[in-house]
Formats: structure tokens, C-alpha cells, sequence
């Protein structure tokens, strides 16, 4: 058992065109940090200094992370982590 | 070029101008690789703001999902502007992360008159396109 991940199409470069991947770890920053030795660069998309980017939203099964514990979300075998791009802009 | 049904393009108009003065945002689906929208998805406005927009998180990944069951994509992905031109802003374009889709601006700055303009969005670059009202193009109902 392992943690699934699904990918949205902006980042499948990342990952060979994979719709999804699996990982390991016990909390979303290690999971992120887990997939980033085998998918150099996703690391970098999904996360900065400050914590998860705006850019992304990040669920784990049918939850925004943003409303648990950020990347502190503890995470185990048999999840699903689901990344999907930010639809959001304005008049600025 | 995008080619739209003109039943999906009042919807699209008239989602505008019932949220007016916030801004109105949703999606319209189609068959992934088609470039035919079809199925129009009004969504959620977070920000419930005049000067920004962002999908619920909650609602996107509903509506995600549920475009993955049925092979489709956000063939359009739509917004309006309530005070100023339907063009991309620099916070619409640093945004933008489907290089497939065609974004379609509306502004209501007019109250008489909505503008409805498609972009293209990729690598921070913005082209317009032509926009086709066409009847006939794939829409609701029957053929």
C-alpha cells in the first residue's frame, strides 16, 4: 500500500505524463518530499518558503488540506492526495 | 477560434449579469480533445468580490471529478469583469494554467451592453481569438 497522488495536465511533466503516483511519508511535506526524488521539480510547483502555493489547491481524499493542517496534514497508506490548479484571477 | 452555441453563450452573459457587481466564474465541459463545449457549469465565486475570483476548492474538485468520469476537460473556462474590459489581467494570466482552454472574458462595465471575449493563456503569453456564435454548435438539448 502506498499514498496515491493525482496529478493534474500542467504537472504530468513532471512525472512522465502520469495521471498519478504513489508516494510515502507521514505527513503531506514529507510525501512532497518523497516524490520529489523520483519527480525533480514537482516539489518546487506545489509548495514554497511560506508553505503550499496559491497556485494549487491540495485535497486529501475529498478535503482542501488548507482547511486541516496545511502541509503539517498527516497522511497514511491507502489515501488519496489530489492536486488540481487554482481557477482564480481578478481585475488587477 | 472558439465556436459556441448561443444558448451556452446567454447562459455565460446572463451568470455575468446576475452577480453583477461581483464577479461571475464557471466552466463550460466537453469531450476531452473535442474543443467542444458542451456542458455549461456555473460555479461558486469565493471572494465573493467585485475585483477578484476563485473557484471554491470544495466545488472544484466536485466538478473535477466529476468532468474525469465523464472524459471531459474545461473546454472554457469563464469570468467576468465588472468595471473594466473583458481582457486578462496580470493576475488572471499568472493564474492561468490551461494552455488547452479557451478563456472567455465578459465584462458588465456597460449595463446595456456585455462584452464576450475568448484568450488563449499560455506561458504568460495572451492571444485573442475569434469568437463564433454558431447554432447548430454542440449545446444542450437535442441536435
Amino acid at each position: 500500500m502506498a499514498i496515491e497522488v493525482r496529478i493534474p495536465t500542467i504537472l504530468r511533466t513532471y512525472t512522465g505524463g502520469a495521471k498519478s503516483v504513489e508516494g510515502s511519508g507521514a505527513t503531506l511535506a514529507e510525501l512532497f518530499g518523497d516524490l520529489d526524488a523520483r519527480h525533480s521539480g514537482l516539489r518546487e510547483r506545489l509548495v514554497d518558503d511560506s508553505g503550499l502555493r496559491r497556485f494549487v489547491n491540495v485535497y486529501l481524499n475529498d478535503e482542501d488540506v488548507r482547511f486541516l493542517g496545511g502541509l503539517e496534514t498527516p497522511v497514511k497508506d491507502g489515501d488519496t492526495v489530489t492536486v488540481l490548479p487554482a481557477v482564480a484571477g481578478g481585475q488587477r | 477560434m472558439l465556436t459556441i452555441a448561443p444558448e451556452l453563450h446567454a447562459e455565460i452573459v446572463a451568470h455575468a449579469r446576475a452577480d453583477h457587481p461581483d464577479e461571475a466564474c464557471g466552466i463550460i465541459a466537453g469531450p476531452v480533445g473535442s474543443d467542444r463545449p458542451e456542458r455549461f457549469v456555473p460555479m461558486l465565486n469565493a471572494e465573493r468580490s467585485p475585483t477578484f475570483y476563485r473557484f471554491d476548492s470544495t466545488e472544484q474538485l466536485r466538478v473535477w471529478r466529476e468532468m474525469d468520469e465523464r472524459d471531459e476537460e474545461p473546454v472554457v473556462i469563464y469570468h467576468s469583469h465588472t468595471a473594466t474590459e473583458a481582457y486578462p489581467s496580470r493576475t488572471d494570466i499568472s493564474y492561468a494554467s490551461e494552455p488547452g482552454a479557451h478563456y472567455v472574458l465578459v465584462s458588465t462595465r456597460e449595463p446595456d451592453e456585455t462584452e464576450f471575449r475568448s484568450f488563449r493563456i499560455a506561458g504568460g503569453a495572451v492571444t485573442e481569438e475569434e469568437v463564433r456564435i454558431a447554432a447548430g454548435a454542440a449545446g444542450p438539448g437535442p441536435e
